[in-house]
């Protein structure tokens, strides 16, 4: 009796080979290998092209009356020189208009907002010394309040002629630019904060502020190279 | 939810219409409810992460099918999430080809739905048990009712929390939208007013039937 309890309990179940599991593991893994691989070629152009206009549409957004751009690296020591040379350095944009003349240099700044490090592009006219247009690259901020600093007309308007001299020694800003509370505006290197959303304004004015003491005045120093667009770089409406 | 069946299903309309309805993914079997409430801050992310996941779903489905009689029973959970995971790779591909600007909205969780319980559900208790064309007339219907029902939300939010829907402006300016409706509060608001909708429509339904099957008794 208790030897046939023991049989009953044995269970029916097939052995699977070792050899049928590794075959299964092993051709599934060929089969996933294969379709990753073969969408990562197809799509590996289109997403480095909607990288590239993603860029240049955020570059012409900051410089007003931009058509063209070519990548430049600021180097740590502050000089400028064309990318792709293998100098390591941060990215910044020269922006130019038709007639192939500088319209305007774009650079990235970053700083802790309200809920998240705040990346921003902005634009630099040397002509008037002044910071032409800014524009959010990747924000967390809260909606309807920080997120303001994307959105709000007001606030975007400190943007269009905000002073940024470089002294006369030439290695720093006449004036450091910096948010102030709002309606208190009275200097032109202010920014007017958004009431309301006044940890994210000054995110923005500590970004634009610790990033052009830098790039500005090494955009000063080297005008020349960045006045002069490689013609083959250039936009084909900058050759008309 | 589902009955799981090792009985080989014709595709009848049922197959497609269940995931929609009395089996719905979201509303009836609540599952996925990480993407359901990060994601539906707009109708735009919403509609992009259910199609997102119908695809895994079709993909996952189609593959798991052909190789159901391949797949020792020891390692069908590891086959499952390798397939389910290649599927996801490629969709993250695909939508970073379409639009970078929606592959920010959508963040991490389009990675994330290599772990949503749908598919590992479906590859598990259907598509592993049946041929090519009902697994994926079952999966296009689950990834259907998942795609209606985070656009439910998503709607919602979106009319509620910034006064919009697929971006364009419903209200005057006089409106002052909720914004804590596409805060993550507001996520669990609608999830809860939709389940409530859903819960007495089926408590109606299934009383109406056993008043009518009372009736039918009682004139006997």
């Amino acid at each position: 009796m208790a030897e046939s309890n023991i049989q009953v309990e044995v269970p029916q179940v097939p052995v699977t080979p070792s050899w049928a599991m590794l075959r299964t593991l092993g051709g599934i893994a060929a089969i996933s290998g294969l379709l990753v691989v073969l969408a990562y070629q197809v799509t590996a152009p289109i997403i480095a092209e909607n990288q590239r206009l993603r860029t240049e549409r955020a570059v012409f957004d900051v410089v007003p009356g931009a058509v063209s751009k070519r990548d430049f690296v600021l180097k740590p020591d502050g000089t400028i020189v064309a990318a792709g040379q293998g100098a390591r350095g941060d990215v910044i944009y020269g922006a130019y208009d038709a007639s192939g003349a500088l319209k305007g240099v774009a650079f990235q700044g970053g700083a802790q907002g309200y809920s998240d490090i705040v990346r921003l592009l902005f634009g630099y006219d040397p002509g008037c010394a002044c910071i032409v247009g800014m524009r959010v690259l990747k924000s967390t901020e809260t909606p309807g309040l920080g997120d303001k600093i994307e959105k709000d007309p007001a606030f975007q308007k400190n943007f269009t002629a905000l002073d940024a001299k470089v002294g006369s020694d030439g290695t720093a800003l006449a004036n450091a630019i910096v948010t102030v509370k709002h309606g208190s505006k009275s200097e032109p290197w202010q920014i007017d904060a958004i009431s309301g959303a006044t940890i994210s304004s000054n995110a923005v004015g500590r970004a634009l502020n610790q990033a052009a003491q830098v790039v500005v005045p090494a955009i000063r120093r080297s005008i020349d190279i960045l006045g002069h667009p490689n013609p083959s770089a250039t936009h084909p409406s900058a050759a008309q | 939810m589902s009955i799981p069946t090792n009985r080989a299903e014709t595709p009848t309309l049922d197959t497609f219409v269940r995931g929609l309805w009395r089996e719905n993914p979201v509303f009836v079997m609540l599952l996925g409810m990480c993407p359901v409430l990060a994601v539906t801050n707009s109708a735009i992310n919403a509609i992009a992460m259910g199609l997102a996941s119908t695809f895994v779903l079709l993909g996952s489905g189609a593959l798991v099918s052909l190789l159901r009689n391949w797949i020792p029973k020891q390692v069908r959970i590891a086959s499952y999430i390798v397939i389910i995971a290649t599927f996801v790779t490629i969709v993250d591909y695909g939508i970073q080809a379409i639009s970078l600007d929606l592959y920010a909205a959508l963040g991490a969780f389009i990675q994330l739905i290599v772990v949503n319980c749908i598919i590992l559900g479906r590859a598990e208790a259907y598509a592993s048990k049946q041929p090519l064309v009902p697994a994926l007339v079952n999966a296009f219907g689950m990834g259907m009712g998942f795609t209606l029902a985070l656009l439910a939300l998503g709607g919602v939010r979106e009319i509620l929390g910034n006064g919009t829907l697929f971006g364009i402006q419903l209200f005057s300016d006089n409106f002052q939208p909720w914004v804590v409706m596409i805060l993550p509060p507001g996520g669990f608001f609608v999830l809860g007013g939709w389940l409530l909708l859903f819960n007495w429509l089926r408590q109606r339904a299934a009383r109406k039937q056993i008043e009518h099957t009372g009736a039918q008794a009682n004139a006997s």
